[in-house]
């Protein structure tokens, strides 16, 4: 049943193709059943492989063909399935099911609804692709693949100029990462002699010492192309802009799948991290750093679709943090759950967004609880498992195993952990910020129309998975069933701190950071629903402002980029704009242009000229001949 | 045989210069008939001095081609008299570079 791999992506791409092709013209019903029906296709096969990889966990490649056969690099279009890739496949097939289910109603009065269609298949074939690939240049094809759709729907309503240049922004920077982790390829290749993944890490192992100069290059290179695509510090200013695009989008490109591409890489690479110590720490600082800045920012947001985004970059913050500690499956842990609670959020948030009439401001919404229960409680549950309450949501699990593996992680581990717990407090004052703020208190908008059965079911089903998807992981002092990470250990090796020690440090660290959850939702409570007046004359002081100000805006990242960067480039390109090459080819413009002129003249339209033309010809060769 | 082919060539500069300065349509369409009889004549004198059958087969097939041109040509004089109210075939210039 193994043999089935190759098919998982092929369907996605064959609806791309149909729908692309057709552009639009085939009945609405047709549509939706291609567009759904082949990602629906693809997630069932995912399920039959996995099962079948679950009864025996022995990698299994499937090669389709030769891709390249150059003096040396023959990538092949090859499929890689362990415990790893096929984790990310499941979740990403079954996200992307549910999520083209609740798109199928949500964009259904929209006038690209084929177009959307066709891109969000592409991105779920380009992502299989990214994820399944057995080697780094068909990794990167999907990852190029995903970018390139990311930059699709950002600009989807691209009639408002503001979304394409939010679209760019977003191409744009990935751009500089992408670029970098290109060059990391070319240095694997070049030292190594192959970009076949399980080949080259045995390679790397065997002829690369530990902390030499070019392991260390290309896992920074590698690393520069995962922060930019998963937005970490410091390339992370294009994701709350992505949430120009459609809200479903946001959900599955910008949160539950593509942004935790770089997550995948570097767990797909962790041998050249191993090598390179000083970039894996390089990715829990990081790591660590982004979750803190991005909940600060989260805190100050008033567009609900922004506080995820920046609650996104945080949580990728978290999957780097136990990324750079060496708890490769506590980050795949954690990216597994962020996709269920984050995909929930964002989806719950885009009904309450439309059935207000695209209103994003969460100070004019209030009082929804009862008007939207479902969308209440789904963000609810969403909230929990992200503010990772303890023991009833998946959340909790994750983020609770990746601040023991932090802790444990030598001299750096307690600082690396206390980032984490202040991460923590700050994710869980702001997303109960916002659920105060959107559900409770007075009614402020009325909201207009129906939720149908194909947005509910998405919410109830990642609303069940949200709670329940942490008890494959359960830690020592609650019972031990550490499944999951016993499965990664098949494709990943062990953590610092053995999952299954059990010991009573682990469990105050677990009840500390517990607490600080429920103190967050306590705090979160206390300002955003009690509102008590020294409160609001502290948040109303000048200084207090200016640094709601400051995080609001990112920490100044964007204002930084655009002084040092943006405006020096585009005032270079306009002083350099009559240098001699531009006046070279305008002059040669000009020349035509004049030709053209003098050329058209002769074309007066009578047919006597023309007469003449030919009769004047037809002596001057006669002439020629006779006299010649 | 000599007189014969000086004939065709004034003939043939006669239409020429019909063809290149009148501008009255029916006159010009003429001009193009008297610049084939030319052409007619020229291979019957060449048939003539070689006693060959292929002068005149070769003046036959320019008859039917001449009765032929001058369907479609004064069909289409027709159409532009009616387009432009005019036989004047420098009016019909819209075609102009």
């Amino acid at each position: 049943m193994l043999g089935l791999l190759a098919l998982i992506p092929a369907f996605p791409l064959l609806g791309f193709a149909i729908l692309f092709v057709t552009a639009g013209l085939l009945p609405k019903r047709w549509i939706t059943t291609i567009g759904v029906g082949s990602v629906g296709i693809a997630t069932l096969l995912a399920l039959i492989v996995m099962a079948t990889f679950l009864n025996s966990p022995v990698p299994y490649t499937e090669i389709v063909w030769t891709w390249i056969a150059v003096s040396g690099l023959t990538p092949h279009i090859g499929f890689y399935v362990d415990a790893l890739s096929g984790l990310m496949m499941l979740v990403v097939a079954f996200v992307s099911f549910l999520i083209h289910l609740y798109s199928a109603e949500f964009m259904s009065a929209d006038e690209g609804y084929s177009r959307y269609f066709a891109y969000m298949n592409l991105f779920v074939a380009s992502m299989l692709m990214l994820v399944l690939a057995d080697n780094l240049l068909f990794l990167y094809l999907g990852w190029e693949g995903v970018g390139l759709c990311s930059y699709l729907l950002i600009g989807f309503w691209y009639r408002d100029p503001a979304n394409g240049l939010a679209a760019r922004k977003a191409f744009i920077v990935t751009r500089v990462g992408d670029t970098a982790m290109a060059i990391g390829l070319f240095v694997l290749f070049t030292n190594l002699g192959t970009l076949d993944i399980q080949p080259l890490m045995q390679q790397a192992v065997a002829h690369w010492p530990v902390g030499s100069a070019l392991p260390i290059a290309a896992a920074a290179l590698l690393l520069g192309g995962a922060l930019g695509k998963s937005a970490q510090l410091p390339l992370q200013t294009w994701l709350p802009d992505a949430m120009a695009g459609p809200t479903p989008v946001s959900a599955l490109i910008h949160a539950a799948t593509m942004v935790t591409a770089g997550v995948y890489l570097i767990a797909r690479t962790h041998v050249l991290y191993d090598l390179a110590p000083p970039v894996h720490t390089a990715v829990a600082v990081i790591g660590a750093l982004t979750l803190l800045l991005a909940g600060f920012s989260a805190l100050n947001q008033s567009d609900l679709k922004r506080i995820l985004a920046y609650s996104t970059i945080s949580q990728i913050g978290y999957m780097f943090l136990a990324l750079g500690v060496g708890a490769w499956s506590a980050a795949i842990f954690h990216f597994m759950t962020h996709a269920f609670f984050k995909a929930l959020l964002f989806l719950s948030a885009g009904v309450v967004v439309q059935r207000l009439g695209e209103e994003h401001d969460i100070f004019k919404m209030g009082g929804l609880r009862q008007r939207l229960p479902l969308a209440f409680w789904s963000f609810l549950i969403g909230s929990i498992s992200l503010a990772a309450l303890p023991l009833i949501d998946a959340g909790f699990y994750s983020k609770d195993l990746i601040l023991w593996e932090a802790w444990s992680d030598g001299a750096l581990g307690p600082w690396l952990w206390a980032a984490g717990l202040i991460g923590a407090l700050l994710t869980a004052i702001y997303i109960f910020r916002a659920v105060f703020v959107v559900f409770f208190g007075p009614l402020q908008l009325e909201p207009t129309g129906l939720t149908g059965w194909r947005i509910a079911i998405p919410l109830v089903v990642l609303s069940i998975l949200a709670l329940v998807a942490g008890f494959v992981e359960i830690p020592p002092y609650l019972g031990n069933v550490p499944a999951f990470s016993r499965l990664m250990q098949s494709a990943l090796p062990a953590p610092p701190a053995p999952v299954s020690a059990g010991s009573s440090l682990e469990l105050m660290l677990s009840a500390i950071a517990a607490l600080i959850a429920i103190l967050g939702v306590g705090i979160a409570y206390i300002a955003f629903r009690r509102r008590p007046a020294f409160l609001e004359a502290m948040v109303q002081s000048p200084a207090s402002l200016a640094l709601q100000y400051f995080w609001e805006t990112d920490w100044g990242f964007d204002r930084l980029y655009d002084r040092t960067l943006v405006r020096p480039f585009l005032w270079f390109a306009r002083i350099d704009q009559g240098d001699f090459i531009d006046r070279f080819y305008s002059g040669l413009a000009s020349l035509s242009r004049a030709a053209y002129r003098q050329l058209s003249e002769s074309e007066t339209g009578r047919v006597r000229r023309y007469a003449a033309g030919v009769t004047a010809g037809s002596i001057v060769l006669i002439a020629i001949l006779v006299f010649a | 045989m000599q007189h014969a082919l000086l004939l065709a060539m004034v003939l043939f500069a006669l239409g020429t210069i019909g063809v290149l300065m009148r501008r009255n349509l029916i006159v010009m369409l003429m001009s193009v008939e008297i610049m084939l009889n030319a052409a007619g004549l020229a291979f019957i004198a060449a048939g003539s001095r070689w006693g060959q059958a292929d002068g005149q087969v070769m003046f036959i097939l320019i008859l039917a081609l001449a009765a032929a041109e001058v369907a479609v040509g004064l069909a289409l004089i027709l159409r532009l008299y009616q387009r432009l109210g005019t036989l004047d075939a420098d009016a019909a210039d819209q075609m102009r570079g």
